[in-house]
Parts: structure tokens; C-alpha cells; sequence
């Protein structure tokens, strides 16, 4: 009987691999006893054991904390109780988010021993819902990067390609989805660090409105513009954990009470007579002509599912990259001031206090979070404060304008998530400038507040996956999943 | 140049970071070319325009523009410190990650020069 079951338990992994398993399909495979949570798990472990070394996803997998959570899912079966929506659906998560007991770095030496004393809302949630957490993803050093090339431990490879980056700073959570190593996992987005990754790696991902999940347990970067994510293969997958992690938290006050809607029937609304937004300033120049020949593609469409193009303008878009430098990095000096030595982490031998914290953050830090800690003291020092930082709260302003303006006329908002498909390994780690440029079509979003979606929309002629990204306005999420499910079937 | 020498070491004062050399140089020539970049913000009168620090004050949580000051943000009233304090972490868990302890209090390197 075990036997059997493990069998099958293969059969259903390997489904992995052309993207047929879903969390649906895994929680119906339970049910009916076709596998168990505790089959499939030790599957994705031992697919990580056997892919991860060429790609380098994982940073930490939690064994023992998935197989007792696998061993609850299959025992609530056995006795023939209901199970969650997410039931042995085998998950991973960004290494941003605490995990009790679970050793959680961010990417960074600095906190290359912590073990957090608590878990973060988002993976707790998860975990309620029946999934199963095995392990934590490399990122960016304290998500501050574009390609995941920033991580003290090692950079991901895109599974695409593995010459090329898999986007990031959430490169480990789109790889893991991408090379099956996950069903869904999380991310962190403060400027792009979800739609970005998922366009590099053919996956979808989506950031949330502001304050639609909490960020307890998520460890700051820039706080007015970090959210926490999904990633999966389908939009459906994606609005199921949506739905599992959104909604208010008391140990956040930035998270919203605002009602949280059934992301998955609002799936099946039809999206004829929708109006969906092309502004002309995410075509402009420096997009990559197979980027747009897909993304134009992805907005006829849509047109034939019976939405209606509609042109809009974001006058303000070219400012959108340096007022995000300006605001994340200022927020980032604060943000980091804490590691210091004391408490947690790294500390470094020295033979007084302020030579003992120069000393930990010279040493605990890598090169991008010091020039942007730099960058934002620079920013908020005196004599600089209006011309930097309040001045790109201003311009943050009217980015934000244009948004309200557009969705007076349009549902959604059309555009390339990225200016060009993966780039490759070490091609841009020198020249910070152009690796913030990366993020072009993103930062905009965060710096609004608005939700943003990425969905693959065709490949380069080298097979490089290619992301369409749609907006919506704040808390509609139903209408962007919706609109991205419509085109998801229609693209094949 | 906007950022000098200078510039770099003050911040870096400020940031409690020590740098190498080699950073310096490296941070020199980065920020300003980060700066010069960052100018364009200039381009844009911005006088009458409010500054936005967060979204939250504008969407979402609270759209009732007849509620003033701090009453706008109520929604971020925590629920368990109006009604009663939530536990704290035991001390012993706590302490777990210090590097330095002895069992009751964070440890350092001397503070007060004699």
C-alpha cells in the first residue's frame, strides 16, 4: 500500500514538470488518495537535492518542520476530515520572511546565524491553510537588487538559462516555481522584486495593493513601498495563496481592513467591455522590440476577448526611477540602522562600542546595501533633505496622480513588466545605474500603492521567457487576476 | 562632482560605516553618478505639490477626508495594546540570538573611555 502510494506520489511530481500540478490538483490527489502530503513532500525534496545545486534557489530547507505539517495534512485525511484550500501544497519562502526556528538570513552575513523567535503573518497563514514550507529562498541582500547577484551566499541561476539572472531580488522564489522545485512560493516586491523575477523566469507573480497583506515578520527594506507576494505557475494558483495571506493583521497597522474577496470566483466573471489602459510611456525607447512585439500581441488579445484598448498617458514615468532611489534608499538608512551588533547577528571583535558597530556593518554588509545605506543618509542629511528627499516625495505625488487620473478611464493598465527578457550573469553587477534601470517599468506601482500582476506572454527568439504586466487600482485585484486569467488560456 | 571626498566620509560617519579605500573611491564615483541621474527630479516645479511619505494616507484605509489629524488613523490602532498588553517574548527566547550575554542583559564592549 505505502509503496503504491509513494509511486503515485512520483507520477504526481513528475505531472510537475509540464505544470500541470496545481494546488488544486494536489489537494484532490489527496482526498482520493492518489498520494499522501507526506509523499510528496519527500519528492520535492528530493527534486530540490537533485536540481537546486545548478540553480541555487534554496538557502535553508526545513525538513523536519514539512514533513510534521505533511504528516497533520495526511492524518486529517485518514480520519476523512476537510481539508484547507492549500493541503500539502509544497511551498517556499523568500528568505526575507522570519520563520520560528528556522534560520533566516535576508541574504546577508549580518544575519547569517539568526534563527528567528517568531513567524512572519504571511508564512503562519500559509501554514494554516494546510501548505507545506520547505525551506528559504536566496534573494538579494536585504532585497536590494535586481538579478539576485547581490546575495552573500551565492547567485541564483535562471532555469530558463542558466547564463542568465533570474531577476530579483525575489530571483530564488522564481526559479523554485520555474524549475518545479515549489508550487507556489512568496516574495517580497519594493520595486519590482516579484514581476520582475516572475517575467525572467516565465512565471506568475503578483504584488499586491499596499497594505493588502500584512508585512509582519517581513524584514524591512523601504517600508512605505515593501509588499509581500505570491508566485505560481497559473493565475489561479496565484489568487488561491492571494486569498490565504491577504486581509488585516492586528500586528501590522499598515495592513488594511478592508474585506477580502473571493479571489478565485471572482476568476470566472466575464472580462468583456473591460477597458484596459496602454500608455504610450511604457513603449518609449530602450524597450526591447521582441518585448514589445509580444507585449502589443498579449493587448490584441485581449481586444479579441472583448476588452476595449484604450490609450491613456502617465506623463510622469521617467521620474519614477530616480524619485524610487531617492525614497527607498532614505527609508533603507533608517531601516538598517538596527543591525548594530547587539541584539542578533554578526558582530564583529573590536575593543570599543562605535568601532564594534563599524566594524559589524563593514564587515556584515555587502557592497549594494552599503552604497544604498550612503546613498539614503546622503538623501536625508542636512542640506540635502528638500533637494533629495523631499522632493521625491513630491514627484512621488503626482506618479500617483497620473495613476488616479487613468483609472477614471480604464479597468486595468497594459505594459511590459521588463524592458528586455533575462540578462545575463554579471553582465550589469558593475554599474549600479544600469541595474536600477531594470526596474523601470515597475517602481511606478510601488511607489503608488497600486496592485501589479506579471504573466508570460511569449519568448524571445533565444526562448527567453517575456512578461506582460497589467495594474489595477488600489484593493481591485479581483479585475487584475481576472483580466490575467482571460489571457492566460487565450495566449496558448 | 556634487558628492567629494569630503561628502563620502561624513555619510559614512553618519551611517556608522567604516569603508576601505577602495570603497571610498568606489562610492565616490557611484553616488555621483547616481545623483546626476536623480537631477532630472529638478525639471519638475513641484512648489504647490504635497509631499507623499505614505500610501496609506491617501488609499485604502482610510478615504474619510471629514476625519482630521490623528483620528485619520485610527484604523492603525493595535488591537492588543488598546485592550491589554500582549505578551511579551520570554526573556530566555529573547536572548536566544545575542552575540554577547550574560543571561540578563546584552553585552558590549566598553561604552565610557577612563
Amino acid at each position: 500500500m505505502r509503496d503504491n502510494v509513494m509511486t503515485a506520489g512520483k507520477e504526481i511530481a513528475e505531472r510537475e514538470n509540464s505544470g500541470r500540478l496545481t494546488i488544486d490538483s494536489i489537494r484532490s490527489a489527496i482526498i482520493e488518495d492518489r498520494t499522501t502530503a507526506t509523499a510528496l513532500a519527500a519528492d520535492f525534496f528530493e527534486r530540490i537535492r537533485k536540481e537546486d545545486s545548478g540553480i541555487g534557489a534554496f538557502l535553508t530547507l526545513c525538513e523536519e518542520r514539512a514533513l510534521a505539517q505533511a504528516g497533520l495534512i495526511d492524518q486529517m485525511a485518514a480520519e476523512g476530515q476537510p481539508l484547507p484550500p492549500l493541503a500539502g501544497v509544497p511551498v517556499a519562502i523568500k528568505d526575507v520572511m522570519v520563520t520560528r526556528g528556522v534560520r533566516t538570513t535576508a541574504g546577508s552575513k549580518i544575519l547569517d546565524n539568526f534563527i528567528p523567535p517568531y513567524d512572519c503573518t504571511a508564512v503562519a497563514r500559509l501554514e494554516a491553510a494546510g501548505a507545506v514550507i520547505l525551506g528559504k529562498l536566496n534573494c538579494d541582500e536585504f532585497a536590494m537588487g535586481s538579478s539576485t547577484e547581490n546575495s552573500a551566499y551565492g547567485a541564483v541561476h535562471n532555469p530558463r538559462d542558466k547564463s542568465r539572472v533570474p531577476g530579483g531580488s525575489s530571483g530564488g522564489s522564481a526559479a523554485a516555481v520555474a524549475a518545479g522545485m515549489a508550487v507556489a512560493t512568496l516574495g517580497s516586491d519594493t520595486g519590482g522584486s516579484i514581476r520582475q523575477p516572475a517575467s525572467f523566469c516565465g512565471v506568475v507573480g503578483l504584488k499586491p495593493t499596499y497594505g493588502r497583506v500584512s508585512r509582519y515578520g517581513l524584514i524591512a527594506f523601504a517600508s512605505s513601498l515593501d509588499h509581500i507576494g505570491p508566485f505560481a505557475k497559473t493565475v489561479k494558483d496565484v489568487a488561491l495563496v492571494l486569498r490565504t495571506i491577504a486581509g488585516r493583521d492586528p500586528m501590522d497597522s499598515t495592513s488594511a481592513d478592508v474585506p477580502v474577496p473571493d479571489y478565485v470566483a471572482e476568476l470566472e466573471k466575464p472580462v468583456k467591455g473591460l477597458k484596459v489602459g496602454v500608455a504610450k510611456e511604457y513603449f518609449g525607447s530602450g524597450l526591447d522590440p521582441e518585448v514589445r512585439a509580444a507585449v502589443e500581441a498579449a493587448i490584441q488579445k485581449l481586444a479579441q476577448l472583448g476588452c476595449e484598448a484604450v490609450p491613456v498617458s502617465l506623463p510622469h514615468t521617467e521620474y519614477a526611477i530616480p524619485t524610487y532611489y531617492i525614497v527607498a534608499t532614505a527609508e533603507a538608512s533608517a531601516n538598517l540602522a538596527r543591525y548594530d551588533g547587539v541584539r542578533y547577528g554578526f558582530r564583529a571583535k573590536a575593543d570599543n562600542l562605535s568601532q564594534m558597530y563599524r566594524s559589524t556593518r563593514d564587515v556584515g554588509f555587502g557592497m549594494e546595501v552599503k552604497r544604498r545605506v550612503m546613498l539614503g543618509t546622503y538623501a536625508l542629511s542636512a542640506g540635502y533633505y528638500d533637494a533629495y528627499y523631499l522632493k521625491a516625495q513630491k514627484v512621488r505625488t503626482l506618479l500617483t496622480r497620473d495613476f488616479d487620473e487613468a483609472f477614471k478611464k480604464v479597468d486595468v493598465i497594459a505594459a511590459p513588466t521588463c524592458p528586455t527578457p533575462a540578462f545575463k550573469l554579471g553582465e550589469k553587477v558593475n554599474d549600479p545605474l544600469a541595474m536600477y534601470l531594470a526596474d523601470i517599468y515597475t517602481v511606478t506601482a510601488n511607489l503608488a500603492g497600486i496592485p501589479g500582476i506579471s504573466v508570460p506572454c511569449g519568448e524571445s527568439h533565444e526562448k527567453l521567457p517575456i512578461g506582460l504586466q497589467l495594474f489595477a487600482r488600489h484593493f481591485d485585484e479581483a479585475t487584475l487576476l481576472r483580466v490575467a486569467a482571460a489571457y492566460e488560456p487565450a495566449r496558448r | 562632482m556634487k558628492v567629494t571626498e569630503k561628502d563620502v566620509a561624513y555619510v559614512a560617519d553618519l551611517a556608522n560605516l567604516e569603508l576601505t579605500e577602495e570603497e571610498r573611491a568606489r562610492m565616490l564615483r557611484d553616488l555621483n553618478s547616481i545623483l546626476e541621474y536623480v537631477e532630472r527630479l529638478s525639471e519638475l516645479e513641484t512648489d504647490k505639490v504635497t509631499p507623499m511619505a505614505q500610501v496609506s494616507d491617501r488609499y485604502g484605509m482610510d478615504n474619510d477626508e471629514s476625519r482630521k489629524g490623528s483620528d485619520r488613523f485610527a484604523y492603525a490602532i493595535r488591537e492588543d495594546v488598546k485592550d491589554a498588553l500582549r505578551k511579551s517574548l520570554p526573556h530566555d527566547v529573547a536572548m536566544k540570538n545575542a552575540p554577547d550575554t550574560d543571561g540578563t542583559f546584552f553585552e558590549v564592549p566598553k561604552v565610557i573611555e577612563r
